[in-house]
């Protein structure tokens, strides 16, 4: 019987021939923590008395989530993390670098290796090929120590994607399709692990889209096949020679599978307040918005900042719609300067945000008001997530929401397209 | 055995429900931020839960974010354990790796308010209003020697790293 990608990196780094449903133990090749998890991270390993980190090179702590500092416990919080840094030798990517699955993306993830981080969007690295998955403060603590942890091989669905997409539709409207087929815990433990056509021809920036929201079904990892897109991208990272290609065993047990023709998808959005609530864009035209929002860990790569640029080209935002843009790394923000995006975004009314999570988690530059609505790239629309439990939030396309600021409701992005 | 009240919660309940992200700034001081856990679910609760009493959700509790703070407040809150029809992965193991049993259970048959008697030795659920019995899900090995020890971090302080292949021949 063979191994599904799942199984067979867990089996290398735990050194056992490892199935779905056994406990191993795994080497991890990459840890890391944020500036909302961190803090914790390290008093819990300050607690656990092992004044050890096992592989500093390979332990990041990011400040992202409330970077620049909003306030005077954050700013302390961030002295801890600066802290550590310094005194264990591990690495940090400090305020203004961007949102830390972008950074392991672009930095330091790799196909095969095992990637834990304390934060649930950790998942966007298996675009890569890496089994990388969210944990907790605690996990992550003493993974940094150790160098390794306690793992159950999840049990894998095949997500076979065929077709191609048509114009205005684009990985995001696949997850949010796929979310809301299966439901917010449908794939609750499980690997998902895509394939297909569809997948095949998927530029390494929509997978990373497709494989950040594998959490939003619950699921544990959202692996890709590491192949010549990943070869390439890892290439333009500087990473060439740490690719190698790895992927499923064409015989691999799969508890299910779910088969998908993308052609058929049109621009999708998630309504309030759970991911799995979807309804196609043009179904919710009217739908009045406060607030677009454009970036994070989901989308604000290049590619997405392109197809809203594209179409804000020459357009302004609705008057009564704010719009803000955060890349979702400095590099981004550097690529999109050179592009000209941001000039676009500036003309059409926008407000750039520097590189990081940005409004996404509720903490700062964009927090809701009360009864208001936003249109968000992000992933997740969890009542409260914005920062006001009375405030209403969408999730859509890059080109989705660029379309609905201009109009000042949701749009079917392919009216401007 | 564990015995106290069951405060009811539906499907669903996310960290963000648990602990909100207006109050990230307050995760270094986790006695204030368990001032405010489910307050946007159930804005009473910290001031009527008891020391013991139990947190009884429905499918998918714990979904979103890796913060491991919402597992912390609720046991800082004097919950004892929580049950729930389904949790998310993150949010299970948070809770365990701080002493926190999540406990699998068809909780449709339990109301708000109803006293239970937990055993864990014998993995049931006594709903002592009711009368109703209910079994509970098996935990891996692995989840039950951290909970056994309290949690994760005594866990290793007590065995120094993992043990599991020496454990589960003992």
């Amino acid at each position: 019987m063979g191994k599904t990608l799942a199984e067979k990196i867990l089996s290398e780094k735990s050194e056992t021939d490892a199935h779905a449903g056994d406990i191993v133990i795994a080497k991890v090749d990459l840890a890391f923590v944020q500036d909302g998890t961190g803090p914790l991270a390290l008093r819990q390993l300050q607690a656990s008395d092992l004044d050890n980190v096992a592989n500093p090179k390979r332990v990041i702590l990011f400040l992202d989530h409330a970077s620049p500092s909003p306030s005077r416990e954050l700013a302390n919080d961030h002295i801890i993390l600066r802290d550590f840094a310094r005194r264990c030798g591990t690495q940090l990517c400090d305020v203004g670098q961007g949102v830390c699955h972008q950074l392991v993306a672009e930095y330091y993830a790799n196909p095969g290796e095992v990637i834990i981080g304390a934060d649930s969007h950790t998942v966007t690295a298996g675009a890569l090929g890496a089994f990388a998955t969210g944990m907790g403060s605690t996990d992550v603590a003493i993974a940094i120590a150790l160098g390794k942890t306690w793992l159950r091989v999840p049990e894998s669905f095949k997500i076979v994607v065929s077709g191609s997409f048509k114009k205005g539709v684009y990985a995001k409207d696949l997850a949010l399709h796929l979310i809301g087929k299966i439901g917010a815990d449908g794939a609750t433990y499980k690997s998902l692990e895509f394939c297909g056509e569809a997948a095949e021809n998927m530029s390494m920036e929509q997978r990373f889209t497709l494989s950040n929201m594998a959490v939003e079904a619950g699921a544990k990892v959202g692996l890709f096949p590491a192949d010549e897109t990943t070869h390439r991208y890892l290439e333009s990272c500087g990473r060439a020679d740490l690719f190698r290609p790895i992927g499923p065993d064409n015989d691999a047990n799969y508890e299910q599978t779910i088969e998908i023709d993308v052609s058929g998808l049109e621009p999708t959005v998630s309504r309030p307040h759970s991911v799995d609530n979807i309804a196609l864009a043009k179904e919710l035209s009217g739908q009045k918005m406060a607030q677009v929002f454009i970036g994070t860990c989901t989308n604000g790569r290049l590619e997405d900042l392109a197809v809203a640029a594209q179409i804000l080209k020459g357009r302004k935002r609705h008057p009564e719609t704010r719009l803000l843009v955060a890349p979702a790394s400095k590099d981004v923000l550097s690529e999109a300067i050179n592009a000209g995006y941001i000039q676009t975004f500036l003309e059409a009314g926008a407000t750039v945000l520097p590189p990081g999570c940005g409004p996404c988690v509720g903490v700062h530059q964009g927090v809701l008001g009360d009864e208001e609505s936003c249109l968000s790239t992000a992933n997740r629309n969890f009542r409260g997530r914005m920062g006001n439990p009375g405030a209403f939030i969408y999730l859509a396309s890059p080109a989705t929401a660029a379309a609905s600021a201009i109009a000042g409701e949701i749009t079917d992005p392919r009216e401007l397209m | 055995m564990l015995k106290g009240r069951a405060f009811k919660f539906g499907d669903n309940i996310s960290t963000d429900d648990i602990t909100p992200g207006r109050f990230f700034h307050l995760r270094s001081n986790l006695p204030e931020l368990a001032k405010h856990v489910l307050e946007d679910v159930t804005p009473d609760f910290t001031s009527r839960v008891k020391p013991g009493d139990f947190m009884v959700a429905g499918a998918n509790l714990g979904l979103g974010s890796s913060r491991e703070h919402a597992a912390v407040v609720i046991k800082m809150a004097g919950v004892s354990a929580v049950l729930a029809k389904s949790a998310a992965r993150i949010f299970f193991r948070n809770a365990i790796n701080v002493g926190l049993p999540v406990l699998i259970c068809d909780t449709d048959n339990i109301n708000d308010g109803d006293e239970l008697e937990v055993d864990l030795a014998s993995s049931t659920v006594k709903d002592v209003t009711n009368g109703a019995e209910l079994p509970l899900g098996k935990f891996p090995n692995v989840m039950l020697w951290i909970l056994e020890e309290g949690g994760l971090i005594p866990y290793i302080k007590k065995h120094g790293g993992f043990e599991l292949q020496s454990q589960e021949r003992g």
